[in-house]
């Protein structure tokens, strides 16, 4: 008994096609047992044109996705997964701090995950990461890449990440129930903590929520100075009774009406705007962050040439660009830029004037690390 | 000889339980234990290290122990008082003929992710959701979700179906000719309820108001997702701890208090259950 079948008879055929359409087995089982699977690699294999890409032969399994919430496009995923077997699996965390505690203490099966600019130097220090095999993805071209973004990923000239794309932190207005007209870090704790009393969120997140409270008392959004820290812990203890919820995964209740105003990222704005047009999104004009989210591939992936295949997959110009159209976060590839319709290229949420981009600063290596900074996060929470 | 193999036999049938509970209970205490006393590692997690530290720094938490200690016991008595009508009926009132299927009912919820309902209770409790329908009949500005009270409604409801099995053996296994002879003796049927039916009942409601105690003290999911960041337990604390300031050490020493705590207050409430269930059971016979 081989398990591919020389041949197979037609009633045979017929029996596992019913099953296939019924859905009683996959695709795979499907192609595997009528012996067309091989047919059609074979077939595909003498048409150049039809070999979408060599390595998906030997692809299998579950690739294990970590990234964040509203952050993907589920038909890309899809469509990955038909073009190659491999199931994913995506997990949805709210900050880079619950990533890295995961991957620290080790056994996470995890394969590809999204980190943020600031804590790539931190995976590399702690070996969580592996430099990635550029061979291994050739639809990633450095070239085409906007080289403001190109940085936070290649340590010591090896690539150890790559641009999925960029956006700002600033906050969301419902400007149907929000008259006042904020336009700073300052005005929004201020208005967090009189008028808008109980209609107000904050992440769930350290770096931002730390650092927009550091802007509203004209302090750097990095901060780690235990003086300024105090005054931060200060303002944040004040304002918690007044807030609606600490979270970062805003849009249910932005959406229902239980919050008014949220911090904010890029990808979420442009959704709640887009479907809720009332919806303002603001940079903070005393400053806030500028942020670039990568892929990565974790040290020990259980699925590694699933990963690469991902990776290539999902950064490939059309690919990449309907993941832009689902999530709403700008590109810092080119030749998806291109493929963009003009109006999304136009819109400030996405691409905000260069004189409020000056104010924003990158996240820094030292906040995720800071001891200081996580406690006061915690007692933050726990107040 | 015969003894012997007995002996052996007896230790052949424990080994597989005695393993468990020493690797996955006993060895990972030790570890914790252990992590209690040392340092955050420089870029979080844990380093060696022997220090008081995170035992002195336990009041920091004061909040979350205060919300446990006193929203957990609070939702088990209301759970409780939820679940002894619906097993009191389930035993003595219902149609026996329905009573596998009533029960199986109550098991129901069960049958979908407590994740999913808790996201329907956001709903449910957000401003779209009961609020509105009290605005409709002149009651305005009502908040629920991210308070207290969402933590409480969502707790009776995620552990009722947890109470209401235990409750209802014990009911069901009740002596009926107790009841009667209570009856004949003279007794008012509120008489009958609190002096035979209720003590009889208490080791079901122990049993169940111990279970849903347990897992409310240590849970960090209902918190998070009703209370909104803003109802903050110890759950929720080890959490952060673990997962966001990456302090392994104080996570440790906070998760020793939690078990210290619960072994005080469990053992207590055990001796106390018993004293009551055994002064009855004399009483009766």
């Amino acid at each position: 008994m081989t398990k591919t079948p020389g041949h197979i008879s037609p009633q045979k055929f017929l029996d596992e096609l019913r099953r296939f359409q019924k859905g009683s087995v996959t695709r795979r089982h499907f192609l595997g047992v009528t012996g067309l699977g091989l047919a059609t690699a074979v077939i595909g294999g003498a048409v150049p044109g039809l070999r979408p890409r060599k390595s998906y032969a030997a692809l299998s399994g579950t690739l294990n996705f970590t990234t964040w919430p509203n952050y993907f496009s589920q038909e890309n995923l899809d469509n990955f997964t038909k073009q190659t077997g491999v199931t994913i699996n995506v997990n949805v965390f709210g900050s880079n701090e619950e990533m890295l505690a995961k991957l620290q203490a080790g056994s996470t099966g995890w394969d590809v995950f999204v980190p943020t600019n600031y804590t790539i130097s931190t995976y590399k220090q702690l070996d969580l990461i592996e430099p990635l095999d550029l061979k291994l993805m050739p639809n990633y071209d450095e070239k085409s890449q906007d080289p403001r973004f190109l940085g936070p990923g290649t340590i010591d000239g090896t690539v150890y990440a790559v641009p999925k794309d960029w956006g700002t932190t600033g906050f969301i207005v419902n400007t149907k129930e929000v008259s006042q007209n904020p336009a700073s870090w300052k005005e929004f704790f201020e208005l967090a903590q009189g008028p808008l009393s109980g209609k107000v969120m904050v992440h769930d997140y350290q770096l931002t929520t730390i650092g927009s409270a550091a802007k509203a008392l004209g302090y750097s959004f990095n901060t780690i100075d235990p003086k300024e820290l105090a005054e931060v812990e200060k303002l944040l203890i004040a304002t918690k009774p007044h807030l609606f919820g600490i979270n970062s995964d805003y849009q249910p209740s932005m959406r229902n009406g239980d919050a008014t105003m949220a911090m904010c990222w890029t990808n979420d704005a442009a959704q709640l705007h887009r479907d809720i047009p009332d919806m303002k999104y603001v940079l903070g004009k005393d400053g806030g962050e500028i942020w670039v989210d990568h892929y990565a591939v974790v040290k020990g992936a259980p699925n590694r040439e699933a990963a690469y295949a991902f990776i290539d997959y999902i950064l490939t110009p059309e690919i990449n660009a309907k993941e832009i159209q689902a999530h709403g976060t700008p590109s810092t590839d080119a030749r998806c830029l291109k493929l963009l319709p003009k109006e999304m290229l136009e819109n400030p949420i996405l691409y905000p004037a260069a004189e409020q981009l000056s104010a924003l600063e990158y996240g820094a290596a030292e906040t995720l690390t800071s001891p200081a900074r996580a406690e006061l996060m915690a007692r933050f929470k726990s107040a | 000889m015969k003894e012997r193999r007995s002996r052996a036999l007896t230790a052949a049938l424990l080994a597989p339980a005695a393993m468990f509970f020493v690797f996955l209970l006993l060895v990972p205490l030790v570890v914790v234990l252990v992590f209690s006393f040392g340092v955050r590692g420089p870029a979080g997690g844990y380093q060696a290290g022997f220090t008081f530290d995170n035992y002195l720094n336990l009041a920091a938490r004061g909040k979350a122990f205060y919300n446990t200690l006193t929203l957990a016991p609070l939702a088990t008595l209301l759970t409780a008082l939820f679940a002894f009508p619906m097993a009191y009926f389930l035993a003595l009132k219902a149609n026996p003929k329905y009573r596998v299927a009533l029960l199986v009912l109550v098991m129901a919820p069960f049958w979908t992710s407590q994740l999913l309902r808790y996201y329907a209770w956001i709903m449910l409790l957000g401003n779209k959701g009961i609020p509105s329908w009290l605005a409709w009949i002149g009651i305005h500005d009502v908040r629920i979700i991210n308070t207290p009270v969402a933590v409480l409604i969502g707790a009776v409801y995620g552990f009722l179906p947890l109470m209401v099995p235990p409750i209802y053996v014990s009911l069901e296994k009740l002596d009926k000719r107790l009841l009667e002879a209570s009856a004949d003796l003279g007794a008012t049927p509120v008489r009958t309820f609190f002096q035979v039916t209720l003590p009889l009942a208490l080791p079901g409601v122990a049993m169940g108001s111990m279970l849903v105690f347990i897992l409310l003290m240590g849970d960090y999911i209902l918190p998070q997702f009703l209370g909104g960041g803003k109802v903050f337990f110890i759950g929720n604390a080890l959490v952060d701890l673990f997962l966001q300031s990456r302090n392994w050490p104080f996570g440790a020493a906070v998760s020793v208090a939690l078990v210290a705590i619960m072994f005080v207050t469990i053992y207590f409430y055990m001796r106390f259950v018993l004293s009551k269930t055994d002064t009855r059971r004399a009483a009766l016979v």
